[in-house]
């Protein structure tokens, strides 16, 4: 998954121009595309889509808001990601989220103002055995507590200071 | 022909009816938040289970069809405690704000419950943190008071061809919105209220602009003027218990005249002028040939539309203001002078059957010296609420008769009402017009009626004019791809943004069944069929006013008092 914004339209174009012709069904094979390309969904991007299907952009934005898989932030410099499993819940990973959300003071699927931090939630990452569990740029965090969660985010702030 | 029982007695149902269809016309009455007669129908909210011998759970008899010798209890216990269950469910969210609600006395779900007996609150829901959304003139959303039936959205998309909301979210978290979460004034709106019409409860409404005019009402120093579209004098009375399609017009004008008005006029006036100005444009434009077919402009949520979703037949768009337009223009820049009062010290009022008419007054174009030609708009609901505030009974008041100079109308002007009407009242006088002598049948059938889209050719002096009329903007699309495709015959098109016109306005009485719009379009044919004068050039005021003040149709003054331009408008569509 890149991060790179796009700055301009024409990308998208690119990116629509095998899909001519396309219709109605090919919205998440082109939403999935965008994201791909973009790390998120820019507003200037479901617009598009949107022309090329014929589609009011009020319906392509109401599918992409259905599924989890898609945001409509850039993803931040470290990105999060909380398993919210069964396993992983039953270990009390609702308030591991909550923890981090307060931390950051935004919600799942959005972004740091500063753009350090975005927080996503998965279904299962497939590590049941550490949970709860959260992972951040891939690496894993196993047993994470909600009073553990500062000193984890710390880290991060501290690696890109010193970087800086 | 197929028989179901129905709670034990034997009921007819016709091949494709629903189980709902049957019951319905049979007269036992199930109760419904989200089913539209003619939409794809969703069983989104269940109000409408019943039990079925044979299936497992309840059904929902909206979207389940009728088979000949299916048994059916309709109000069982079951049934009847699940719809009770259900709406104590959509309650658990709600806010308990009735007493200040808009929809207070017009609530499907607050009738439901008093209905099913829901005396408490037995389930506590989490409330979201939602945004009351009042960025535009016509519409006000409160996602609080949603219960998500989605009718709005399938109106939106299916009969208008809109779709400028949707449902965004999932689950528990999922609100009716535009793209992006956005006001619904940056978005393809196009205010025409239709989505207020449908909704059973309080989440959408319009505007209230009442402070305003109450305030005008009372103050000594400003000179209050009003007008009354066509189609609110057939449909207020029904407000105050008169049966559908009774027109109360001069009764109307006296309550106007009670609350406070120092004028009363009628809309009906300015849309004779409209004809006279449209008439001679449509002839100008064939003969000289400008830009064909040409399209009417009085309906503002179709002007909207074709700003936003079709700019390329701006340039067929009549260039004539909207009847209220015109009649706010001609009272503020020379009625006002003529009276010794200040354009300042004027502020008129519109009542009309439509929301679209709230944006449309605040478009830059119809003001003059910053100041708006018409200054407040209110809905017929809104006239309701005038009405019952000030104590009057309609049904006890004295008729009275407009204001001169602009009181006085043909019924061709009476007609704009109904979809086909500036059409019929467009083709009288254009007639005369180009042949100098009346039309022997003036009325026009093929352009009356509910159908969406109508048709007529005519012959005048050997000149053949075809004339399409279309109602609900997704009617008004495929005649607009016909004319992208190349399609020739067509000179003149009416397009109303909403299905039958405005006496099916966002902006009517809430809650009636069609057989209302029925009998309205009725009480105006009805009208038409009696009235004295029945062409827009045989109204003598019309008449008079180019004799002593704007000279031609077309002419100088009338370019700049009833002429208007439109421009292609970026929104997120």
């Amino acid at each position: 998954m890149s991060s790179v914004p796009v700055e301009t339209g024409t990308r998208i174009d690119e990116l629509l121009a095998p899909w001519k012709g396309a219709r109605r069904e090919a919205l998440i094979p082109i939403l999935q595309e965008v994201q791909e390309a973009c790390g998120y969904l820019p507003q200037e991007a479901i617009v598009r889509v949107s022309r090329h299907l014929d589609l009011p952009t009020s319906k392509v934005y109401g599918v992409a808001t259905f599924y989890n898989q898609f945001r409509f932030q850039p993803p931040g410099r470290n990105q999060i990601l909380v398993c919210r499993g069964t396993a992983c819940h039953v270990k009390g990973s609702a308030a591991v989220l909550e923890a981090i959300c307060d931390e950051l003071q935004i919600r799942p699927g959005q972004t740091t103002r500063d753009g350090m931090f975005s927080v996503d939630v998965v279904a299962c990452i497939g590590a049941c055995g550490l949970a709860p569990v959260i992972s951040i740029n891939g690496a894993f965090f196993a047993g994470v507590t909600p009073e553990g969660v500062p000193a984890i985010l710390e880290s991060f702030r501290q690696k890109e200071a010193a970087r800086a | 022909m197929l028989t179901l029982q129905v709670n034990g007695r034997p009921v007819q149902a016709r091949q494709g009816d629903t189980v709902l269809d049957a019951c319905e016309r049979a007269g036992i009455r199930i109760p419904t938040l989200c089913h539209l007669a003619h939409l794809t129908p969703t069983g989104a909210c269940r109000m409408c289970v019943v039990e079925i011998e044979g299936q497992r759970g309840l059904v929902p008899s909206c979207a389940f069809p009728a088979a000949d010798g299916m048994r059916i209890e309709t109000h069982s216990q079951r049934a009847v405690e699940a719809r009770k269950v259900i709406v104590e469910l959509l309650l658990s969210n709600h806010p308990d704000d009735c007493l200040y609600c808009v929809r207070n006395a017009d609530c499907d779900l607050r009738e439901l419950a008093a209905e099913l007996g829901v005396r408490g609150r037995r389930y506590f829901g989490s409330k979201l943190d939602y945004r009351l959304d009042t960025s535009s003139p016509s519409v006000t959303r409160d996602p609080a008071k949603c219960i998500l039936c989605g009718k709005c959205v399938r109106v939106c998309e299916e009969v208008q061809g809109v779709g400028c909301i949707d449902f965004n979210g999932r689950g528990s978290r999922t609100i009716v919105g535009t793209a992006f979460d956005q006001g619904l004034n940056v978005s393809s709106c196009i205010n025409c209220g239709q989505c207020i019409m449908v909704c059973p409860t309080g989440a959408l409404a319009e505007p209230n602009s009442l402070p305003q005019v109450l305030a005008a009402l009372a103050d000594p120093e400003v000179f209050t003027v009003v007008q009354h579209a066509p189609a609110v004098s057939v449909t207020i009375g029904e407000e105050f218990g008169v049966r559908y399609g009774v027109d109360v017009n001069d009764t109307l004008t006296a309550a106007l005249r009670q609350i406070g008005f120092d004028r009363v006029f009628e809309t009906s006036f300015a849309a004779d002028l409209t004809i006279m100005e449209e008439a001679s444009e449509l002839v100008h434009r064939i003969q000289n040939g400008g830009a064909l077919p040409m399209m009417t402009s009085c309906s503002p949520g179709w002007i909207k539309w074709v700003e936003q979703s079709h700019p390329d037949f701006i340039p067929n768009l009549s260039t004539c203001k909207s009847p209220q337009a015109m009649l706010g223009s001609l009272v503020k820049a020379w009625y006002a002078e003529r009276q010794g009062v200040k354009p300042e010290k004027v502020f008129t009022v519109s009542i009309m059957p439509c929301t679209a008419k709230k944006f449309e007054v605040g478009r830059p174009e119809l003001s003059r010296d910053g100041m708006a030609d018409v200054d407040a708009v209110l809905t017929t609901r809104e006239l309701a609420r005038l009405i019952r505030m000030r104590g009057l009974d309609l049904q006890k008041l004295e008729p009275e008769e407009a204001d001169q100079p602009f009181g006085e109308r043909s019924t061709a002007g009476k007609l704009f009402g109904a979809s086909g009407g500036v059409m019929e009242a467009a083709i009288r006088t254009a007639y005369f017009l180009i042949t100098g002598k009346e039309l022997e049948e003036l009325k026009v059938q093929a352009v009356r009626g509910l159908d969406g889209v109508k048709e007529v050719s005519l012959e005048i002096n050997g000149m053949k004019i075809g004339a399409a009329v279309a109602s609900g903007l997704g009617n008004a699309r495929k005649l607009l791809d016909e004319v992208r495709a190349g399609r020739k015959d067509l000179h003149f098109i009416e397009v109303m943004t909403c299905p039958g016109g405005c006496i099916a306005g966002g902006g009517q009485t809430l809650r009636v069944p069609l057989e209302a719009v029925k009998a309205r379009m009725q009480a105006l044919y009805a009208i038409d069929r009696d009235g004295p004068v029945r062409t827009s050039h045989g109204n003598e005021s019309v008449q008079r006013l180019y004799r002593e003040f704007l000279g031609e149709p077309l002419g100088e003054l009338s370019h700049h008092l009833l002429h208007t331009h439109y421009e292609a408008r970026e929104v997120v569509r």
